[in-house]
């Protein structure tokens, strides 16, 4: 709702710059760039024109989309499963005869495992709403490391690294947690602070190389996800970091003083869901409404504009990096001091990886971004529900995310699926390429 | 500061301003003096046993016993020397021979490696054992890496390269099983990568979209893809479709009995003998060919090769699919040489690696090859080091090809530079 409201202020002014930015992109993706007169540093600043501009475009993009796209994503998943499923083969074989047992066979297999999957994340009679606040609480590190693929995301940057920054981040947090014995309140407050300090350093890592060396932040923050997580198996197979007299890499329990309080007896949910809320607000309120926002979206939008209209690009390259390491953090927290309470070598899961799905479903706004966290949320809670009574695999999940970034990422493809847009303009846009990347915001009209 | 270095370095049109960067020096002074204080002076006491011959083997050679100190001295030494050959010619504003800084890593990779084996409980370790189990881990890396080199050089981002592992490695798996022979497999696995390939080109030529974005999403589609199909068709039915068989090893008579050498390149599966292939004619292709300029021509400056007549989007679409295709025969390989099955996740994020080795190795085919042995190399002493029982954690080791990664792309050691239109779609007009 609060998103709508934004996006209707914000729209003239940014609608306008979205020309621009396709503009600069078309020079530079017409070759403009000489490779010998182009400084290194800064060529590989150079294609984030043409990334933000596309980014623009997830950003900018039809809401109406996005639903459908995940109502594609659905089916498309829906028919994976029927085609695997054994009745379904079996009434395949005699489809001629009687055709209907095949259709009803394909339509029980798709909607058992859906039914199964909402029951497992929203409501079923047996436990009430119970599984929604599975679905809240699994949510939260997804809502966290989401905001900060988003945020880098605003500035033209790509952080992929949200999976390392949680494991830093569950690391120190953790080991405050188990080794030192604070006072209640205290406790769990420097869990938090040295947490949310060290996903904030290991993704202000990122922006410093690309700013100072011009490393492209993709490739930095891919090596070092699997830089945290081998340090992670290190530390667990130290003495330090195991319990006392047990040599499984798993880490002592963190101290009660040192863990979220649960919000609602019963459940798993903790403060941290609080929490993320906070941050929602607290990124679209900078985002929005501060200097350092504008900045960031300026970067975000044209780096060669912004440099001259006097932002200094390299320190909110190295700022917003560590401000999405922070946020990655508060997930990598949530983790440790909410939802598991134990530091282990798979405490980061694949949070920091659907982080980035949940970033672009999201389309990289706050709430937009708290939203699709609690849809994946929702497939990540009801997948177990669904494995453990239906026997179909966790992993469709995977798919069906997947497949809804890849629509919403294109959304002239889902148009021309359900014919969204008239012919001529379809004609139109091959002929005038302009139109084509200009394509997200005159859809949207 | 280093971004300066290198910035003025092409600016410089005047032959006697030009200075090439003092990096490759430095580095290499840096890292000879550590090698010459911590493997040489401080270096492990125990003397080292390198064997180099099998004891089943038709010729067999003699062990290479050496001291760790002493080694170490010496090899720090021979380091010392390259890198003040290299400083030499920086102050003759000459720049390093490419092979000196690969001579300089060998050496100092074989000094690292006499520091922990003469530093383990156990200071034994098969030379020939070590290498070609390297060589064996390095095939996927070097199918991958070449996917990347292809795909980059026509400018397109590879993230994908895991992706098109994994879809081969599986669907290896199944077609050879279903077939019963594994070489349909492996021709199916290069279709499966070429598929995965085609998603990838369709989505960031056709429509546009951010070519990492379709990257990433891909591993995560195919990585869910093929979990739900192992899941509920592979697992439950394991004789019908998970048991590939293996591809022949074929040795060829006599040359395969020289020491090291011989399993190396001898030895080898089909898909063996195809990655030396496969890496020779990329390279030949990409550099000695009309296709090869055209490739990198669209990659480079796609404004001027479109100008010059040739289709770029074509050329781009047709060269990733080629490069899904090689990717997808070294996904082959997990499933038809390494293991005879597949399971989850079985590329184990070996497709970053992939994507690492080709930075390191600077977009060039050789070089790709050649970071990846490097890499498979370590991956392989990360397990050898588990049972000679050293005091470095095997976890540092298995770090080691990412850092090397984040040190190549920031610039630190020489300079890497992707192609110039890599990652940018091209929009006639």
């Amino acid at each position: 709702m609060t998103s709508k409201h934004r996006s209707d202020e914000t729209q003239p002014a940014e609608s306008t710059s979205e020309v621009r930015a396709a503009d600069v992109a078309l020079d530079t993706a017409g070759g403009a760039l000489a490779p010998a007169i182009v400084p290194v540093s800064s060529q590989s600043g150079d294609p984030g024109h043409e990334q933000d501009s596309v980014i623009r475009k997830i950003v900018m993009g039809n809401g109406f989309v996005s639903v459908l796209a995940v109502i594609v994503a659905l089916i498309l998943g829906g028919l994976l499963i029927a085609s695997t499923d054994a009745a379904v083969a079996k009434t395949a074989g005699y489809f001629f005869a009687r055709p209907g047992d095949f259709l009803s066979a394909a339509w029980s297999a798709m909607t058992k495992s859906y039914i199964a999957l909402f029951q497992g994340s929203v409501f079923n009679p047996r436990q009430g709403l119970q599984p929604l606040l599975e679905t809240m609480t699994v949510a939260t590190p997804l809502i966290c490391a989401g905001l900060g693929v988003a945020l880098a995301f605003r500035a033209g940057l790509f952080n992929i690294g949200a999976q390392g920054q949680i494991i830093i981040s569950a690391t120190l947090g953790a080991y405050v947690g188990f080794a030192w014995h604070l006072p209640f309140g205290l406790h769990l407050l420097v869990v938090v602070i040295m947490g949310v300090l060290g996903g904030a350093a290991w993704g202000a890592l990122v922006g410093v190389l690309k700013a100072r060396t011009g490393a492209h932040e993709v490739i930095v923050t891919i090596m070092l996800n699997y830089v945290a997580l081998f340090l992670l198996d290190f530390l667990l197979n130290t003495a330090a970091f195991r319990r006392a007299g047990d040599n499984s890499p798993i880490s002592p329990r963190l101290d009660d003083s040192a863990t979220y309080p649960i919000l609602i007896p019963g459940s798993r949910l903790h403060l941290g869901f609080l929490v993320a809320v906070l941050l929602t607000y607290g990124v679209w309120w900078m985002l929005n409404r501060s200097t350092i926002g504008f900045e960031f979206r300026a970067v975000g939008a044209n780096p060669i504009a912004a440099r001259t209209a006097g932002v200094k690009v390299s320190r909110a390259t190295i700022l917003v990096m560590a401000l999405a390491g922070a946020l990655a953090a508060f997930g990598g927290v949530a983790q440790v001091a909410g939802t598991e309470k134990v530091l282990t070598g798979g405490i980061a899961a694949q949070i920091g990886f659907d982080a980035i799905t949940v970033a672009l479903l999201g389309r990289s706004t706050p709430w937009g971004t708290f939203f699709a966290g609690l849809l994946f949320g929702a497939f990540r809670a009801g997948a177990v529900q669904m494995q453990i009574q239906t026997g179909t695999p966790i992993d469709i999940v995977l798919v069906v995310q997947s497949l809804i970034v890849l629509f919403i990422a294109a959304p002239p493809l889902i148009r021309s699926i359900f014919r969204l847009e008239p012919k001529k303009k379809n004609k139109k846009t091959k002929a005038a390429p302009k139109a084509a990347l200009a394509h997200a915001s005159g859809g949207a009209k | 500061m280093s971004a300066t270095s290198t910035a003025s370095a092409p600016g410089a049109t005047a032959l006697p301003a030009f200075r090439p960067s003092m990096k490759v020096p430095l580095t290499l002074g840096v890292l000879a003096v550590i090698a010459l204080v911590f493997f040489g002076l401080l270096g492990p006491g125990q003397t080292a046993e390198m064997k180099i011959s099998d004891p089943g083997d038709a010729v067999a050679v003699p062990a290479l016993l050496i001291p760790g100190q002493v080694g170490g001295i010496v090899l720090g030494i021979l380091l010392l020397a390259m890198a003040a050959y290299s400083i030499y010619l920086w102050t003759r504003n000459t720049r390093s021979p490419r092979w000196l800084p690969i001579a300089f890593s060998v050496v100092f990779v074989f000094a690292v490696l006499l520091w922990i084996v003469a530093g383990a409980r156990q200071p034994s370790i098969s030379l020939a054992g070590l290498i070609a189990g390297s060589v064996t881990l390095a095939v996927p890396l070097v199918f991958g890496s070449l996917s990347g080199v292809l795909c980059e050089r026509v400018g397109v981002v590879n993230i994908a390269i895991e992706g098109q592992l994994l879809g081969g490695a599986f669907t290896a798996a199944l077609v050879a099983t279903v077939t019963g022979s594994p070489y349909v497999g492996l021709l199916a696995a290069a279709g499966a990568g070429a598929a995965v390939s085609m998603v990838l080109a369709v989505f960031s030529i056709k429509y546009l979209v951010n070519q990492i974005i379709v990257g990433v999403v891909l591993n995560v589609l195919v990585s869910g893809l093929t979990g739900f199909l192992f899941g509920t068709v592979m697992a439950p039915n394991k004789d019908q479709f998970n048991t590939p068989g293996r591809l022949d090893i074929l040795p060829i008579p006599l040359l395969s009995d020289i020491p090291i050498i011989g399993p190396i390149l001898f030895k080898q599966s089909v898909a063996g003998y195809l990655m030396y292939v496969a890496v020779a004619v990329v390279w030949f292709g990409l550099f000695k060919t009309r296709w090869g300029l055209r490739v990198r021509a669209v990659g480079e400056h796609p404004q001027a090769a479109d100008t010059m007549g040739i289709n770029v989007n074509a050329t781009r679409f047709w060269n990733v699919t080629l490069g899904g295709a090689i990717a997808g025969i070294g996904g082959a390989v997990f499933t038809l040489v390494t293991i005879d099955s597949f399971t989850k996740e079985i590329s184990g994020g070996r497709g970053f690696i992939a994507l690492a080795a080709l930075i390191f190795g600077r977009w060039n085919p050789i070089g790709a090859f050649l970071a990846s042995l490097l890499f498979g190399f370590a991956y392989n002493l990360q397990s050898i080091l588990g049972i000679i029982g050293t005091p470095v954690p095997s976890q540092f080791m298995a770090m080691l090809p990412y850092l090397v990664t984040i040190f190549a792309v920031a610039g630190l050691v020489g300079r890497s530079r992707p192609p110039a239109a890599s990652g940018i779609p091209y929009v006639k007009g």
